[in-house]
This record gives structure tokens, C-alpha cells and sequence, in this order.
């Protein structure tokens, strides 16, 4: 069996393994074993693809496999990874593994929780090393699907209708892809010969243009809802909102990651002249979810919303940088992408402890934490930081890629939309520091937060295996952005052997 | 009659000889013992069912009133393999105190209804159709009147029969039309004769509305929702599924077959007719409270579904609406297993009923959901395949906006599949139904069930087998 492979095959089994258990208290130990070993294999893939590119591999993807399945159709089960897909999936197990700890506590259906969550994951690690359309679109329902009963199950306030709202949505993001991604299969063959769901071998080849007008919008909307783009970006707060803490942990540090990702990888990369005529539309609708996420975040006073809405804003911007369609803004989408996912994950990791020790989200019932909860409240700060774009933090690297390659446009509309986005730092800051003044520093609001206890074992775990990463990504972005940067070569070139600036 | 037309013709003769033996069987066994001839039956129908997939040539007989060929073969394995489900399915409720009476009524009118399919499947003459199509209808609609004592079960029987006599008025005035244009009644002297007249057209359209009635598409489907409800949950499931998939064969065959030339014509009739089927089914489907009604207009919806295999004129439709079927049986097969095991239990039917039940039958609520999903085409369960190759099938003419309508509605029926869900998983409730355990033969066809609706999808060398037999305009 080959590396990537793996990586669906062990969630798999984890998920049997639990089947098996009776005793509910061993389902954690083994999610964790699972999980945990999933994150070596994650480090063992990183280590494995630096090692075959510093031996002079420059094939587009490494550790390719490639199975037959509905062969009238040309369906096959294709796997490979590049710098780019490597890295998403280290992210991954990151977030899963934290969100394994997060979850330690849970009180009741835990064998089904678990079950669901790693589900979940099976279904985003398959996504990520999918190099078939076909593949890629199943592995993306199957990761969607599980959160409906995430939510509704153990999720908290109007749990039913947000996990109603968030399943409908996305699955119908996944309608518009399903006819995207047919259409690009009926296209994908231009000159004769037989159809492909083959992404690197659709790269190769150019759909007519008539198609691709009508095919990008279906396709990159399709994964834009996922992406969080306006106005399709509503389920988010919702569900964010009502999900327990590891879900939202996965949702929006992994999950909303799909959708940039897609529209990138499959959208931009396989219809690159539509998405060049087309691409201002969509650049107008992420600059609004950028600016309207961060005002949003504002407004907000539940802690879970402000961070759905700054999720929100954080992943328009992704969007926006792949749209920009040059290789800094797309390296820095992805870089984005990363760090917003750890960041996010940090972010729900902590406002779940937070809530199971308070008992409320709201930010004006709390105040002056950090006396008595230093460990949490540090790492709430360090997360805020990494969300306002700290230097040092992985925020910092990511945003200031996106911005300086969307300015390299010399057209003003390029220009007046990268200023508008900019102006979220501004208003990112507004909202993250108020919470933090809110919520640690001032004095003690209410006497029984004086007995609050500081993070456990597993918590600790949970949140700093998500700040290393976070800071080692702020410390040292180079071997990250020169992973990506490299594998982002092939797709660059396609795009400027059509749409040279 | 050589020994090569018995093996050609076997499954209508095997099933004959099946419904005079458990006659006999009526007739000789102790009256105490009768609940023996429901094994008895269901192990016949096993053995027809392995006897059919036994390689046979291929072969016209009757001067081209009955056709053998591997597809149509296929089509009957799949009509015996439903039926089969639902006759093991159904041996819990038949064992029942009240229905001991008419024990072997009920297997010898179904395997009747069977004998009419295959037939009907095998036909090559509009009259060999014809009479295979009522013998599959009638007795279905005694059956429907089953439990007569019951108000509602009289009624499905009595609509049954009266709106299926009315469809095949309608159906016989439009066969009268082809005749009377075009000469002839077999299949290939029809299709070679037919010149697109109006008249010719006006018969098309009344056959079009005949097969509109057995297969429930809007706005023929007013009988469903209340024979499905009114009749035994079993009847309920042997009509959604077999009978619907056995018309849906014989349609596809007679569109392909008898009507290639005005192919423009249907395409746009079933284009019309696929959106309003799933959209209405589905509309419908949202607001109902009793599951056997909930699984009808589910089921009229997934009726519209299935055109989109149709509306191509492709093989790859016809093989991806063979395959659809097979999955639907599966699928729906298993939703009907749980609502029967749990109304056997409890005589309960309704949604509210089913709150909190994953607390106390985990089993069967998964089930459910793995049934409710395959259905809404939700991966990794099969439905997600039959779906997908459905909607390939209908872009690969370029009928890209149905099947966008077609993806949408797949969402509205998510959402109602999901309350089902949301009932079992999620909502709290007073008084669940109490943990109870099902008889070998339920579980026996659950498991059945659950394994084609997993098996179905990833197993693509089935897909493959079938797209091989089919063929398009």
C-alpha cells in the first residue's frame, strides 16, 4: 500500500477499531493513537516529499498512484500530492489532533462522536490527496455530511436548525459543483478521444472558452460556499456558533479550507481563461466578504460568533488571493490558508475551554482572566495576535504575501479593491483587542471565575501543538512558502501562458 | 418447444410452477402448520432467483412476441432480486395471527404479479406488454385490499384498481392509434413503420400517459400517496420498488426500441415531466408525517430522477438507469425494512414516533440512515453512484440545466431525509418505541440490504457488466 493511501486507511480503521470497543472510556485513547499516528504519517509525508524534491524530482506531483475503478467512464482512483496538497494535509492532522484533546471531556455518545469527527477527516485527507475529480467530489461530500449530526447531536443552542442550514447550504455548493465538474469532464476532451476526471491530464488541455463561461462560475461558486464566499457565506456563523468545540475546530480550520482550495486547484487551474474574464466579479464578492466579515466580527458579542464572522473575513481573503492569479498572492493564499486554519482551530480550541469553564461566551459577562487563568488567556492573546498579524506569527507572513502580489497589478481596479482589503487589518485589530481588553485584563466581574482552574494535561496538549505550529510558521515561513512556492510553478505557468500581465 | 425454449423462457415457467406449488401447498398442508409455506415460498423464489442468473442464449420466440436478451435477463435478476427481499421481508408480518387465513394467497398473487413482469419485460408484441402489465397490476391491488378489515387498506385496494383500469384505457387507446397507423404491433415492424404523423404522435403521448400512470410520474401520480399509505407496509414496498422498476424497464426498452425516430419528441415530454416529478414529489414529501406516505412521494421524486437516464436516448443512460434500480431497490428496500420491523413491532408509522429511537434500537436507526442517505445520494453509499451516473448520463447530451434542477432537488430531499434523521438521532421524546429485537428474517433482509447498498457502489465491476448489455438509440 503506498504513503497516501494511508492516509484514508488509517482514519478507517481507527473508525472500525472503535466499532469494536465497548468500554466508551477507551474510544478517546484509541481517537488519539489513531490521530496521533496520522500526524506522524503526516510528518513521515513532509520529510519523504522535501527528501525526493532535494534529489532533483520535478515531476508535478510525487508518490503518484493511479487505480481503475468505472473504467467505461474513465473513472479512476488517482492520488498524488504537491507541496501544496503536503502541507494541507499537515495542517490537517494537526487541527485533528488537537481537536481529538479538545474533545476529552465530552459527556455522553462519545463512541459516535469520535466516530463522526474522524469520519470527517477521512473525508478532507481524501480531498487533499485526490487527483481525480471524481474521487475529489465524493471525499468531499463524505467530509461535509458527518456535520449534521455533529451539530445537531452535540452542538449547543439552536443546534438543529443551524446544522439544518449549514448541511443544505454546503450540499448545495456541492450541487453547483457536481454540474461544474461534469461539465469540465464532457469538456475535457476537446480534440476527440476519450473523457477525463484526471486534473493533471484536464490541465493539459484547453476547454473551450463557451464552456468555460458557464463552467468556472458553477464550479468556483460551488467551492466558494464552502470558502465562506458573500453571499453564501451565511451558514457560517450559525454553524460555527452552534457546533462543540472540536467541530468547529475542524470546520473552520480545515474544513472551509476545501473550498479555497477546490476553487483554486480545480476552478482557477483547470478554466484559466474564463476565471481571468470573469475573475473581477468574484473579486468584488470576496473584497465585500473581507470587509463585511471583519464588520461583522465587530458587532458581534458571543465569542463563537466574532470568531465565525473573522473567519469569515479571513477566508474571503483567501479567495481574493487566489482570484488575484499570480504566484505571490497564490502563495499567500495558501499560507493563508494554513495559518487561519491553525489559528481558527487555536481560536475555538480556547473558546471552548473557556466556555467549560464559565459557562458563557458572551464577552461582557466576563473579564479579568488572565490573574486567573494565565495559561489560557496567554494562549488567547498569542491567538489573537496571530489574527491581527503579529510579526512573528504565521498571520503576518501570509497576509503580507497576499497583499504585496494583489499589488502588483498595475490596473487601478486591482489596486482601489487590495486597499479596501487591506483596511480589514485595521478593523481585524478593533475587534481582536477588544475582546482580549474585554475578556482578560480589568478587573474580576463575577467572584466565582476566582476559582476557575487553569488548562489540563490534554488541553495544554491541544493548544500547544497549535501554537508551535502557528509560531514556527511566523518564525521560519521560508521552507513553508518555498514548498509551496515551487509546486505553485506549474500552475503559474499555465496561467501566464494565457493571461501574461 | 425444444429444451432451449424452456431455458430461454425459464423464469416465466419457473415461477409458474412456483405459484401452483405453494397452491398445492395450500391445498395439502395442515391447516396448523400453514405457517410453513412462507419459508417454502421464499425459498422457491430463492432458488428461481440463483436459477436466473444461469447463462442462457439469447432468443426470439412466439414469432417475435417474446424476446430474451441480456439486458432484458439482467432486468428480470433485478425484478427477482427485489421481489425476493420483499417476500423475506414480509414473512414476519404473513406469520402473523390475523393473516393466517391467507397465507399462500398472498405469495401466489405476488409471484403472479411477478410472472406479469417478466413477460412484460420479455415483450416484443404490444399485446404480450399489454398482458403483462395487467397480470403484474391486478393482483397487486387485491393485495393492496390485503388487510380488508381495515378501512384504509379497502380503500388503497379499490383505488388501485380503478385508476390503473383508467391508465390502461388510456394506454390501450394509444396502442389502438400505433396500430392503427402503422400496421402492426410488434416492437420492430412498429418502430420501422412509424413516420411521425400527428396521429402517430397523439398515440405516442396517450401510451406515454399509460406508463406515466404505472411508474407515478406528475401529474399522473395522484394514486400513490394513498395506496401506499392504505396497503400492508410490504405491499407498499413491493409496489415502490419492483413493480415501479419493472415499468421502468419495459419503458426504457419500448422508448428505445419502438420510438427512436421521434426521439426530439420525448426528450422534451420527459424533460417536462422529470422536473415536475422530482420537484412536486418532493415538495410533497417535505410535509408529511407517516413514513409509508413520506417513502411514496420520496419515491415519486426518485421517479423523476430516474428520467434524467432516460432522457439521453444514451447507453450510458440506459446503464445507469438498470443500475439506478438496482441501488433503489437496495436503498429503498432498507428504508421499508425498518418502517415494517418497527410497525410490526409497535403498529407505529408515524415520524414522532421515531424520536430518540437511536437511543433505543441503534441498529435499526442506522440502517435507516444509510437507506435515507443512499436515497438523497449522499457518498460513500451507492445511491451516490446511481446518481451520479444519472446525471453524467443526461450532461453528456448537454441537458446540463435539468441536471442542475435535478442537483437542487436532491437537496430538498436531503432536507426532508434529514428530519428523519434529525427524528432518530437528535429529538428527545417522552415515550421512544422500547428496544426490541427482530426475527432472523428481518435482519436477515436488512443485512441483505445494507450490503448491496455498500457493495453496489464500490464494486464497479457491476456498473461495467451492465453497461456492457445496454444499448442507446
Amino acid at each position: 500500500m503506498d504513503i497516501l493511501t494511508l492516509f484514508v486507511v488509517i482514519p478507517v480503521l481507527t473508525i472500525a477499531a472503535i466499532l469494536f470497543l465497548k468500554e466508551t472510556r477507551q474510544v478517546r485513547v484509541v481517537s488519539a493513537f489513531g490521530m496521533g499516528l496520522q500526524l506522524l504519517m503526516a510528518g513521515v509525508l513532509v520529510y519523504l516529499y522535501l527528501a525526493a524534491r532535494h534529489a532533483g524530482n520535478t515531476d508535478e506531483m510525487l508518490f503518484m498512484k493511479d487505480y481503475v475503478w468505472y473504467k467505461s467512464l474513465n473513472i479512476h482512483y488517482t492520488i498524488g500530492v504537491d507541496g501544496i496538497s503536503v502541507a494541507m494535509i499537515a495542517l490537517t492532522s494537526i487541527v485533528v489532533f488537537a481537536g481529538i484533546f479538545a474533545s476529552w471531556e465530552l459527556d455522553f455518545l462519545k463512541k459516535e462522536f469520535f466516530i463522526s469527527l474522524i469520519l470527517l477527516a477521512t473525508g478532507v485527507f481524501g480531498f487533499f490527496i485526490s487527483l481525480d475529480l471524481f474521487t475529489m467530489f465524493l471525499f468531499y461530500e463524505l467530509a461535509v455530511i458527518p456535520m449534521f449530526l455533529l451539530i445537531g447531536i452535540w452542538g449547543s443552542g439552536p443546534k438543529e436548525y443551524s446544522a439544518m442550514k449549514l448541511t443544505l447550504m454546503l450540499m448545495g455548493g456541492s450541487a453547483l459543483l457536481l454540474v461544474g465538474l461534469l461539465g469540465i469532464y464532457f469538456n475535457s476532451a476537446p480534440s476527440g478521444g476519450q473523457n477525463t476526471f484526471n486534473i493533471l491530464e484536464i490541465s493539459k488541455v484547453v476547454i473551450p472558452l463557451p464552456a468555460q463561461r458557464i463552467f468556472f462560475p458553477l464550479t468556483f461558486v460551488g467551492f466558494g460556499v464552502l470558502g465562506a464566499l458573500f453571499p453564501f457565506h451565511t451558514w457560517s456563523p450559525d454553524g460555527h456558533a452552534s457546533a462543540p468545540t472540536a467541530v468547529s475546530m475542524l470546520h473552520a480550520g480545515v474544513l472551509m479550507k476545501l473550498g479555497g482550495y477546490g476553487a483554486f486547484r480545480v476552478a482557477i487551474f483547470l478554466m484559466p481563461e474564463a476565471a481571468h474574464e470573469l475573475s473581477w466579479i468574484f473579486i468584488i464578492l470576496t473584497s465585500i466578504s473581507v470587509i463585511y466579515g471583519a464588520f461583522g466580527a465587530i458587532a458581534q458579542k458571543d465569542l463563537k460568533y466574532i470568531n465565525a464572522y473573522s473567519s469569515v473575513s479571513h477566508c474571503g481573503l483567501v479567495l481574493f488571493a487566489v482570484l488575484m492569479m499570480n504566484k505571490t498572492a497564490m502563495n499567500g493564499a495558501i499560507l493563508q490558508m494554513i495559518s487561519h486554519g491553525l489559528m481558527t482551530a487555536l481560536f475555538f480550541a480556547l473558546i471552548g475551554m473557556l466556555y467549560g469553564r464559565t459557562h458563557t461566551r458572551m464577552i461582557n459577562q466576563m473579564g479579568g482572566l488572565m490573574k486567573i487563568i494565565p495559561f489560557l488567556s496567554v494562549a488567547y492573546v498569542l491567538a489573537g495576535l496571530a489574527s491581527l498579524g503579529l510579526p512573528g506569527l504565521s498571520g503576518f507572513v501570509a497576509e503580507m504575501t497576499i497583499f504585496v502580489g494583489a499589488f502588483q497589478h498595475h490596473e487601478t481596479f486591482y489596486r482601489v479593491v487590495t486597499i479596501i482589503a487591506v483596511s480589514s487589518i485595521v478593523i481585524t485589530a478593533v475587534y481582536i483587542l477588544r475582546v482580549i481588553a474585554i475578556l482578560l485584563l480589568g478587573p474580576t466581574t463575577n467572584k466565582h471565575y476566582e476559582l476557575l482552574t487553569d488548562a489540563k494535561w490534554y488541553e495544554k496538549i491541544s493548544v500547544v501543538s497549535l501554537i508551535g505550529s502557528v509560531a514556527a510558521i511566523g518564525l521560519a515561513p521560508l521552507w513553508l512558502s518555498s514548498m509551496i512556492g515551487t509546486s505553485l510553478q506549474p500552475i503559474v505557468d499555465r496561467i501566464f501562458a494565457i493571461t501574461p500581465f | 418447444m425444444s429444451s432451449g425454449t424452456f431455458l430461454i423462457m425459464r423464469h416465466e415457467l419457473l415461477l409458474t410452477i412456483a405459484a401452483l406449488l405453494v397452491l398445492m401447498a395450500e391445498i395439502f398442508v395442515d391447516p396448523k402448520k400453514k405457517r410453513g409455506i412462507s419459508t417454502f415460498a421464499v425459498i422457491l423464489l430463492g432458488l428461481i432467483t440463483a436459477a436466473g442468473f444461469i447463462p442462457s442464449p439469447e432468443g426470439v420466440l412466439f414469432g417475435g412476441m417474446y424476446i430474451s436478451t441480456g439486458t432484458r435477463l439482467l432486468m428480470k435478476n433485478i425484478i427477482n432480486i427485489g421481489a425476493l427481499l420483499v417476500f423475506i421481508q414480509s414473512v414476519t408480518w404473513i406469520n402473523k395471527e390475523e393473516n393466517s387465513e391467507k397465507v399462500s394467497e398472498y405469495f401466489i398473487l405476488i409471484i403472479t404479479t411477478l410472472i406479469g413482469m417478466n413477460f412484460m419485460i420479455s415483450a416484443g408484441h404490444f399485446l404480450m406488454f399489454y398482458i403483462g402489465i395487467e397480470l403484474a397490476t391486478i393482483p397487486i391491488a387485491a393485495l393492496a385490499a390485503y388487510e380488508r378489515y381495515k378501512n384504509k387498506s379497502a380503500e388503497a385496494g379499490i383505488k388501485l384498481i380503478l385508476s390503473s383500469a383508467l391508465s390502461s384505457g388510456i394506454l390501450l387507446y394509444g396502442l389502438s392509434m400505433i396500430y392503427g397507423t402503422t400496421g402492426s404491433l410488434y416492437f420492430d415492424q412498429v418502430a420501422h413503420n412509424f413516420t411521425n404523423s400527428n396521429l402517430q404522435i397523439l398515440g405516442f403521448i396517450f401510451f406515454f400517459a399509460g406508463m406515466a400512470f404505472k411508474i407515478s410520474i406528475v401529474p399522473f401520480h395522484l394514486w400513490t400517496a394513498d395506496v401506499y399509505e392504505g396497503a400492508p407496509v410490504n405491499i407498499t414496498s413491493y409496489l415502490s420498488v419492483v413493480s415501479k422498476g419493472a415499468a421502468v424497464f419495459i419503458f426504457i426498452i419500448i422508448l428505445y426500441t419502438v420510438f427512436p425516430v421521434i426521439i426530439t419528441t420525448w426528450q422534451k415530454t420527459i424533460y417536462v415531466t422529470s422536473v415536475l416529478t422530482m420537484t412536486i414529489g418532493n415538495l410533497f414529501a417535505i410535509r408529511q408525517k407517516n413514513l409509508k406516505r413520506f417513502l411514496a412521494f420520496s419515491s415519486i421524486s426518485q421517479a423523476g430522477y430516474i428520467l434524467l437516464g432516460f432522457i439521453g436516448g444514451n447507453e450510458l443512460g440506459m446503464a445507469a438507469v438498470i443500475y439506478y434500480v438496482l441501488v433503489y431497490i437496495f436503498s429503498n428496500l432498507g428504508a421499508f425494512g425498518v418502517v415494517a420491523a418497527v410497525s410490526n413491532a409497535t403498529g407505529k408509522e408515524n415520524m414522532d414516533d421515531y424520536n430518540g429511537l437511536y437511543h433505543t434500537n441503534p441498529g435499526l436507526s442506522l440502517i435507516m440512515t444509510l437507506a435515507l442517505f443512499s436515497l438523497a445520494g449522499i457518498p460513500p453509499v451507492a445511491g451516490f453512484f446511481g446518481k451520479f451516473f444519472l446525471f453524467t448520463a443526461a450532461a453528456q447530451q448537454g441537458f446540463y440545466l435539468l441536471v442542475l434542477i435535478a442537483v437542487l432537488n436532491t437537496i430538498i430531499s436531503l432536507y426532508y431525509y434529514l428530519l428523519v434523521v434529525r427524528a432518530m438521532f437528535i429529538n428527545k421524546s417522552e415515550a421512544p418505541i422500547e428496544k426490541f429485537k427482530s426475527d432472523f428474517p428481518t435482519r436477515l433482509a436488512l443485512g441483505i440490504c445494507v450490503a448491496g447498498i455498500f457493495v453496489t457502489g464500490f464494486a464497479s465491476l457491476l456498473f461495467e457488466v451492465i453497461r456492457n448489455l445496454s444499448y442507446g438509440v
